[in-house]
């Protein structure tokens, strides 16, 4: 696989399984202003979607669309880190994912303008203010339930210790990422590390909430080396349309 | 307030377009001022209906009784030399 297009489907893989979890929460979320604002978050992402996995079925040549890449991969086929794939269990967990992917995606998309990729600068430009106005969004909410009552700081510390391990798989690095590097599309992920870690440190003591200390970092989404037994369940949510009336439109 | 774990009510206005004034689109819940503005932005500005928000608590909004519809609006109804209807107003001169 050209390292281009597995680079670009990981961006493309992180919106949209991130995007179609978020979009679980349209109809039942806590209150009706949540819920619009979480609908607005989810298509904000499948947006980006189909500019990243746009770009990707481009530049693989093989005449697929940024649909088919979507609706017609099987789980193996897919490059998302597994911190997004795993279910929303409650708001409290929703949101905390949330918010460390913004707080890793900020960094990230702002260093991608900067892409000696024209057509990856333009996606990252436009995608970056969504994000920082769901990292915005997402820290303050963080923020608000950690350090509300003991419930919800509760919850909000078992969603943090839940997603905690899996934080570390944004900041491996593979021939995939060295490639993209030295042709300066992209920087090494492990650079934004300490920005990512300020963001994130600074706002979970601000929630009164307490990182682990464990350094374990589940991995093999983003390589497609292995996905949690929860994605599948995810796609064929999502794909049952595509797979049951293939090429089905209106 | 009856229920404590109920948001406070705001009133939410949006400016559309620079010139105009804000006007009142609706309300909705929210913990504070800074959460009823994103709330607004993500309610009621979704299809580019704004370039600015005002949020005021409902309770904060003193309002006009309906019962007291006659003796505050009826005595203007008759007075109609108080509309500048006589005036032709440039185009050029924007909304007013």
């Amino acid at each position: 696989m050209k390292p281009l297009f597995e680079f670009l489907l990981r961006q493309g893989d992180n919106a949209l399984v991130l995007g179609h979890r978020t979009s679980e929460w349209c109809g039942t979320a806590p209150a009706l202003e949540e819920d619009i604002a979480l609908a607005n978050t989810a298509l904000d992402l499948i947006g980006q979607t189909q500019l990243w996995l746009g770009y990707a079925a481009e530049v693989e040549g093989a005449g697929r669309s940024a649909d088919d890449l979507a609706y017609l991969r099987d789980v193996y086929d897919f490059r998302n880190i597994l911190m997004l794939e795993v279910p929303n269990e409650d708001f409290g967990r929703t949101v905390m994912r949330q918010f460390l992917f913004d707080a890793f995606q900020v960094p990230w998309l702002t260093a991608l303008c900067e892409s000696a990729d024209e057509h990856i600068a333009a996606i990252a430009a436009k995608s970056l203010k969504e994000a920082l106005y769901h990292l915005e969004r997402s820290a303050e909410t963080v923020v608000a339930l950690g350090d509300g009552t003991d419930d919800s700081n509760k919850r909000m510390q078992s969603a943090l210790d839940v997603l905690w391990p899996y934080t570390g798989e944004h900041f491996l690095q593979d021939d995939v990422d060295n490639t993209m590097f030295k042709a300066k599309i992209a920087p090494l992920p492990v650079s934004l590390k300490p920005e990512w870690e300020s963001t994130v440190r600074s706002t979970l003591n601000d929630a009164n909430l307490k990182i682990t200390d464990s350094t374990f970092a589940h991995s093999g989404g983003r390589t497609g080396f292995r996905h949690t037994e929860h994605l599948g369940h995810m796609l064929a949510t999502m794909q049952v349309l595509q797979r049951s009336y293939p090429g089905a439109t209106w | 307030m009856s229920n404590s774990k109920e948001w406070p009510l705001w009133e939410v206005f949006i400016r559309g377009q620079h010139g105009m004034s804000h006007r009142h689109v609706g309300s909705l819940h929210a913990t504070d001022a800074e959460h009823a503005i994103k709330n607004a932005r993500d309610v009621y500005t979704r299809r580019n209906e704004g370039v600015s928000i005002w949020v005021v608590q409902a309770k904060d909004i003193a309002a006009s009784s309906p019962s007291d519809k006659g003796p505050l609006f009826e005595p203007a109804s008759d007075k109609i030399y108080r509309h500048p209807t006589f005036y032709d107003i440039p185009d050029e001169a924007g909304n007013m």
